[in-house]
């Protein structure tokens, strides 16, 4: 794996290459996202077939479709889990391709898992702890050293704060000091998206990130959410709970068989002969 | 009271303040563990001493057990914290710790060999001694500082060399890497082709001594006592004419004051170990290390490059394990590949102490080495000694098939004797059966269920401006 | 593919993986000075040598067999190991023990029947395989020639030993932890491996032990050209008895005079015995439902429970060939050797080790093969390095598999 040579250009700065883009707003600049041609192979099944799309700013744009459409393999391919067999993402105007998974979470773009994967023996709050970017004590020298730890320390307090006002929000403060593997699957999903939170991204992709949470408190992180794209955040998010796409995101994509099939708002997708059809002719 | 008593008042009670919950935090109920433990071991010891020696040489005896005892106990607790960095925190499954161990040796000596032995080395304290303009002895003491430092630093040198390829691998492939590694290392040092060589940079001529041996330097805690540390003709220091005679009349002989010297030395080392380790445990860099445990995808997914930190926490361990090994065989003056402490099976024995103890716990790995090297090294030669003398069993027979043949005959008393006479073996069954027993019921071992979480404040501790609800201490 | 092509895809394959273009640059460097070395042709420069050299046939020869008998055995142990591995998911850390105490079991019995044919010794020193007082190896002259049917029944108590051994030790400790992870399961085996080794320390004590004298000896050489073959049998005590001596009609090498192999009886039969459980484990794993449900199983266990294949009954049958296997590959080696230690299998296992992971995890054909490839790296290196070095050599070797192709060169986790 080696990391992937960048055209050095500065994020969020427009480059002559994102006009090549299928923005629907028809304003290049706008796009952190983009993904070009995407493909993976595993052995001989073809997971992600020439995949192309578009997310724009202070977004929250739904990616949907029929199982075995490929959506987690192309969130996969965008984070760095997977090297892509062809095609290139760019994030905020940077070639990210097949860079690997923490240098594109250390550039703003966070994923959360569909299934909940918790630090199963580490505490609630040892898990939120750990998500923070640009903890000094992070370095060798800086946790050790007498005179550098208090730094540490110090940073550490704040992030303390931030975490507990964290999980109170998300309503599981009661769980702090439990060890995440004994959460249940609904609080182990929140616990997965306020881990992710708390890494200050600038987009996030959220796969199925209600499955299993209460309609009050999904009510609760959609507003959130909605605040948070207010603040500059964009989000991708993957759900098989039409109303939740419909009603929250102003984009759609849908994806079948591992390329895009269609994009647009709510009321093109419901009208799409061929989005019904997918879903319906079923032949996954 | 006066304006300047209120001022002291107040800064002891700052410092109180400040220190207080720290300190009650991270030592008083862990270093209190410890010291029960050991004062719990050293009763029984005390016992086995008064159940084995003769009366006229008990203080002596005594003081000669205990010694070895804690000793034993802190170097385990050295290798336990070490290994306990690689796996209990970061979930890295090495079982290559003697080879590290023999590296770190094998630099000492051969930095510290006087160019004119057999096998030459580089005499750097000598080499110290001559250039430097301040007392010789000093600067020959500060020359053996410098080559356990390199020591230390060679340790580390191969396990990044083994880590920056190893490390991605999935634990048991690790598992085999490591040992092989360090079988590699101990058929090196055997090698009669390494025996003696010369360098072709400068026409240096080195040597491990391959099967014959080679030399360790004269151990540095003899100069507190001895005017010169390799001859003991020369006379003794002030320190040694006013503590020798003292003890010799209650019966401790000099030997076993220079051993509690350079153990009391190594416990020293020991609480080093244990600070730097709660150190790295409490802090951000010791969360990365836990969720490279759980799931370095995880980690990595949340921008933390997990591979440096594996990289940079390999190299800590293995630096610490040749510290180690450096500390414990070089008490003994001499080394070769033979030796124990080099063998895959030195390595084992560190996994079991640290499983008694708890991997991922701190405190867990200085007591799982204590109780190891206590009760499971040295405990039972102790008590099949007692058990031989109180029984007044008759001759063992010299082999198992007599005392089976013995036992078929209904007397069962010859086995009896014979398993007693043979007890070094049993011990090893009995390790093995611990393992195991362990791992089916109890792999969490004494004290890794507790809950250290890692950070460098206690999380659970929520500061005054939030709410009032937070809850002190842990577990 | 024009030139331009082909140095195009050179290029980009040394810049994408340089591991292997390294690897595959020193193997053809080996293989050339070998062949230089065989022709007796030696590329010298000034006074640096850096081609070539000489390598006598015989001694090749040698090399080969040698590393052939070592490379069956361990390939016989492997196959084992590498069973357990893929059908019980764990690296047994015991296996090497088991491989000591299958040779303590049979020889113990082999050295009754031995003592009580000749009346020499009592039980308890013969079954002990000679602790203590009583007749040496050279008074029990054991060897294949002499003493065929104590041999035969070691071999097959050795067998039957190991795999009852292996069954009561997986009821006692790996079959509560089923489902446990690897590394738990790892550590046990550790236990396991301490347990049984210094069981057979207390029992049998831990001195090295003679175990045959004399036997017979087959012999390729050439006399003034012409190839001979003797077999010729040398008991203690007796003088050498030539059992025949044929020489090669017609077929003239020049006048070529020296012995070209020298392979005892307790080689050959090492080497024959090894290649008929092979073969024999070949017609189970092919033939019979037995082995393709083993096939199964080691591809995917949530799979072989699914479609119904009792997979209690496979790890027992694991455990039976596997152990089996393991047990007469003990034996063999001691008879081999000629001696027998406590330490025989714990030092041999990481070799064995190499081996399978060499042949790839699961794949019972790869054990073998990876054994006779381990055993051949073993004793060939010999012509470029030191002695004291093969065995490293062998280690680096499953070192650099495990980096850069850990499935083995066989590849795939299938049994077959």
């Amino acid at each position: 794996m080696s990391d992937a040579s960048s055209p050095d250009a500065s994020a969020g700065e427009p480059t002559e290459e994102a006009a090549a883009g299928t923005s629907t707003t028809g304003e290049p600049e706008a796009t952190p996202l983009r993904v070009e041609g995407l493909e993976k192979r595993f052995g001989g099944i073809t997971a992600v077939d020439g995949a192309s799309f578009v997310v724009e700013e202070e977004s929250l744009t739904g990616l949907i479709g029929p199982n075995g459409a490929g959506k987690s393999t192309t969130f996969n391919c965008i984070t760095g889990i997977h090297r892509p067999d062809g095609g290139r993402v760019t994030f905020e105007g940077e070639d990210v391709t097949g860079l690997r998974p923490h240098a594109i979470a250390n550039r703003g773009l966070v994923r959360t898992f569909q299934i909940a994967r918790e630090l199963d023996e580490m505490t609630v709050l040892e898990n939120l702890m750990l998500a923070p970017r640009g903890q000094v004590g992070e370095n060798l020298g800086y946790a050790v050293l007498p005179g550098l730890r208090d730094q540490v320390v110090e940073q550490e307090t704040d992030l303390r704060e931030a975490v507990w006002e964290t999980l109170e929000f998300f309503e599981i403060d009661h769980l702090a000091g439990e060890y995440a593997g004994n959460l249940s699957g609904g609080q182990r999903k929140l616990l997965e998206l306020a881990r992710a939170l708390m890494v200050e991204p600038d987009m996030l992709l959220l796969d199925e990130p209600f499955a299993g949470v209460n309609p009050t408190l999904e009510e609760k992180l959609l507003d959130r959410i909605h605040q948070l794209r207010e603040e500059g955040l964009t989000f991708l998010l993957v759900e098989h709970d039409m109303d939740v796409i419909m009603e929250n995101c102003e984009h759609i994509i849908v994806m079948h068989q591992g390329t895009v099939l269609a994009e647009g708002d709510a009321d093109d997708i419901r009208s799409d002969e061929r989005v019904i059809d997918a879903y319906l002719g079923g032949e996954v | 009271m006066s304006d300047r008593q209120l001022d002291v008042r107040e800064a002891v009670d700052t410092v109180v303040e400040r220190l207080g919950p720290v300190v009650e935090r991270i030592f008083a109920r862990d270093i209190s563990m410890i010291l029960v433990a050991m004062l719990g071991i050293y009763v029984l010891f005390t016992i086995f001493g008064f159940l084995l020696i003769p009366s006229d040489a008990l203080v002596g005896g005594l003081a000669n057990t205990l010694q070895r005892v804690t000793f034993l106990t802190a170097v385990y607790a050295m290798l336990v914290l070490a290994l306990n960095l690689h796996w209990g925190y970061t979930g890295l499954f090495n079982i290559g710790v003697a080879g590290f161990m023999a590296v770190g040796v094998y630099t000492v000596a051969v930095l510290t060999n006087p160019t004119t032995a057999s096998p030459p080395g580089l005499g750097v304290p000598m080499a110290f001694a001559a250039t430097l303009p301040i007392d010789p002895g000093v600067a020959h003491f500060l020359g053996l500082l410098f080559s356990v430092l390199v020591g230390m630093l060679a340790a580390a040198v191969v396990g990044a060399i083994a880590a920056v390829p190893a490390l991605r691998l999935r634990a048991d492939y690790l598992a085999i890497v490591t040992v092989a590694l360090s079988e590699i290392i101990r058929l090196s040092l055997l090698s009669t082709t390494l025996q003696e060589f010369t360098l072709p940079v400068a026409g240096v001529e080195l040597g491990t001594g391959a099967g014959r041996g080679i030399n360790l330097p004269t151990n540095p805690v003899r100069a507190i006592y001895y005017n010169d540390p390799t001859n003991t003709a020369a006379g003794l220091t002030p320190v040694g004419e006013a503590i020798f005679p003292a003890v010799d009349a209650v019966g401790i002989n000099s030997t076993v004051v220079v051993g509690w010297t350079y153990t009391l030395f190594l416990i020293l080392v020991v609480a080093g170990f244990y600070w730097l380790l709660v150190r790295i445990g409490n802090s951000p860099f010791g969360r990365i290390l836990k969720a490279i445990r759980e799931d370095e995808e995880v980690a990595q997914s949340l921008g933390k490059d997990t591979r440096v930190v594996k990289v940079k926490v390999f190299m800590v361990g293995c630096a610490l394990m040749g510290l180690a090994g450096i500390l414990w065989e070089g008490s003994k003056g001499f080394t070769d590949p033979t030796s124990t402490t080099f063998l895959p099976l030195q390595t084992f024995y560190v996994f079991i102490a640290l499983i008694i103890g708890g991997a991922g716990s701190n405190t867990g790995s200085v007591l799982g080495g204590a109780l190891f090297a206590s009760l499971l090294f040295e405990g039972p030669t102790f008590v099949a000694r007692i058990f031989s003398e109180y029984l007044e069993l008759d001759t063992a027979p010299r082999t198992f098939a007599e005392a089976f043949g013995e036992l078929f005959a209904l007397d069962p008393t010859p086995m009896l004797a014979y398993g007693l006479e043979n007890i070094s073996a049993l011990r090893f069954v009995l390790l093995g059966l611990l393992l195991i027993v362990l791992m089916q019921y109890r792999p969490e071992g004494l004290l890794g269920h507790r809950t250290e979480e890692a950070a460098a404040v206690d999380l659970r501790d929520r500061s005054p401006a939030a709410a009032a609800d937070g809850g002190g201490g842990d577990e | 593919m024009g030139t331009a092509d082909i140095l195009a895809s050179g290029r980009d394959l040394t810049v994408e993986r340089p591991a292997a273009v390294l690897v595959g640059v020193l193997a053809a460097l080996l293989a050339l000075d070998f062949v230089a070395k065989i022709a007796g042709f030696e590329l010298t420069v000034g006074s640096t040598h850096l081609l070539g050299g000489s390598l006598p046939i015989e001694r090749l020869l040698t090399l080969v067999w040698d590393g052939l008998v070592m490379g069956l055995a361990i390939g016989l142990a492997g196959i084992g190991l590498s069973m357990t591995y893929s059908i019980l998911s764990f690296a047994n850390f015991s296996h090497g023990d088991l491989v000591t105490s299958g040779a303590f079991a049979g020889w113990a019995v082999t050295f009754l029947i031995a003592g009580l044919v000749s009346g020499q010794g009592d039980v308890g020193y013969l079954l002990s395989v000679g602790s203590g007082q009583g007749p040496t190896s050279a008074d029990l002259a054991i060897n294949v020639v002499s003493t065929p049917l104590a041999i035969v029944l070691g071999l097959v108590v050795a067998i039957a030993a190991t795999i009852v051994l292996s069954l009561l030790i997986d009821r006692l400790v790996y079959e509560p932890m089923r489902g446990e992870g690897a590394i738990s399961l790892l550590i046990a085996s550790i236990g396991v491996a301490l347990v049984l080794r210094y069981l057979i320390v207390f029992v049998f004590t831990g001195t090295n032990r003679g175990l045959t004298s004399g036997g017979g000896r087959l012999r390729v050489l050439g006399e003034e050209g012409r190839l001979v073959f003797e077999a010729v049998v040398n008991q203690p005590g007796q003088p050498r008895e030539v059992l025949f001596s044929l020489g090669l009609p017609v077929v003239r090498f020049g006048d070529y005079t020296a012995e070209l192999m020298n392979v005892t009886s307790n080689e050959l039969t090492l080497v024959v015995i090894a290649v008929s459980l092979m073969a024999g484990l070949h017609v189970l794993l092919q033939r019979t439902k037995l082995g393709k449900s083993m096939r199964a199983m080691a591809d995917n266990e949530d799979l072989a429970r699914v479609t119904g294949i009792p997979t209690e009954r496979v790890i027992r049958a694991t455990w039976l060939i596997g152990g089996g296997l393991t047990g007469a590959s003990g034996y063999l080696i001691a008879l081999e050797r000629g001696t027998l230690s406590f330490n025989l299998g714990w030092v041999l296992l990481l070799l064995i080790f190499a081996a399978v992971i060499l042949g790839g995890i699961g794949s019972v054909y790869g054990a073998m093969a990876g054994g006779v490839v381990i055993g051949l790296a073993n004793t060939v290196s010999l012509v470029w390095i030191p002695s004291s070095f093969t065995t490293a050599a062998a280690f680096a070797i499953m070192i650099l598999m495990l980096l850069f192709k850990p499935e083995g060169l066989f590849g795939g986790v299938t049994t077959a």
